[in-house]
């Protein structure tokens, strides 16, 4: 399977998700944001950063940059696409996902292992989990705090669209568990054709037990099942 | 021609700054501040004589970048 890994000036996940995706072995590509041609590919991974110092707002500058244009073309002829921290920012920038990252309630950068529920494991992002199973996974952000209006709050829930939840240990979704203020505790997303996933947690910084644990890789195997 | 933008957060959407602002503002005893809502403001000057083209450049540019339509508002007055 064949990835690209898109580099905005302050990116700063772009290598830790390139060596997650080679060791899940996928060839993967770096493309710079100036590019004008995406190199063939099954996946395009925007990764986390602070692209462009987060002015304006956190991925509206990336999320009107050229490479962008080739995103959303290969987005809506169905190739995969994964957005992870302030990749889902720019992708709901760019409109690609609907609703906004606002800041976090508690006004904090939030760096921590925190837990997530799977609720759609029927994804191409999801499906090695298990349905309801509780994966303990790093955030770090400053603005994950997901909104969106309640028309597509509904859809998200009938259409199944919503992949992860922040919970506690044992699987509680409420707000205690609820790290960043987040509309019903939502961590990931899908868009309705569920081919782009955006999520705050981190899966490439969980996919070696020396550094963290291994509860990222199944995101990785269940694209290439 | 010159213009003022200003961006706010909607009505029902928390503006947690805002808040830290106006704790901070009571904490210092100005007792009779009633509410604080922090936005943005932009002063863009633009290459056209002619105001109402020049006021749907300035628009353009808002519901393009500047302003993100799902949680602010914005209003444009010339300057």
């Amino acid at each position: 399977m064949k990835s690209s890994v898109i580099v905005f000036p302050g990116s700063n996940c772009d290598r830790d998700i390139a060596v997650a995706l080679e060791k899940m072995q996928f060839k993967n590509q770096m493309v710079w944001h100036k590019e004008t041609k995406l190199p063939k590919s099954d996946l395009i991974v925007i990764p986390g950063g602070f692209s462009y110092g987060d002015y304006l707002r956190s991925g509206a500058i990336a999320g009107k940059s050229q490479i962008i244009n080739e995103v959303i073309k290969a987005a809506n002829s169905g190739c995969l696409i994964l957005g992870i921290c302030n990749g889902f920012q720019i992708l709901t920038e760019t409109g690609l996902l609907k609703g906004t990252l606002l800041r976090n309630q508690n006004l904090k950068f939030i760096n921590k292992d925190i837990q997530i529920k799977v609720i759609n494991n029927n994804s191409k992002f999801s499906n090695k989990y298990e349905k309801d199973q509780i994966l303990k996974i790093n955030i770090a952000h400053n603005e994950g705090n997901y909104f969106t209006d309640s028309n597509h709050l509904d859809q998200l829930k009938k259409e199944d669209l919503i992949v992860f939840k922040y919970c506690d240990e044992k699987g509680n979704i409420n707000k205690n568990s609820n790290p960043n203020g987040s509309l019903e505790n939502i961590a990931g997303i899908l868009n309705s054709n569920k081919n782009i996933l955006g999520m705050m947690p981190h899966p490439e910084r969980m996919v070696d037990e020396i550094i963290s644990n291994k509860d990222g890789i199944n995101l990785f195997s269940s694209l290439l099942n | 021609m010159k213009f003022s933008v200003i961006v706010t957060l909607k009505k029902d959407v928390l503006d947690p700054q805002g808040k830290v602002v106006q704790n901070t503002l009571l904490n210092m005893g100005m007792d009779k501040l009633k509410s604080i809502r922090q936005g943005k403001h932009f002063e863009i000057e633009v290459n056209e004589n002619n105001e109402s083209i020049a006021r749907n450049k300035i628009d353009e540019m808002c519901k393009k970048l500047l302003v993100n339509l799902i949680i602010e508002n914005y209003k444009i007055d010339k300057i």
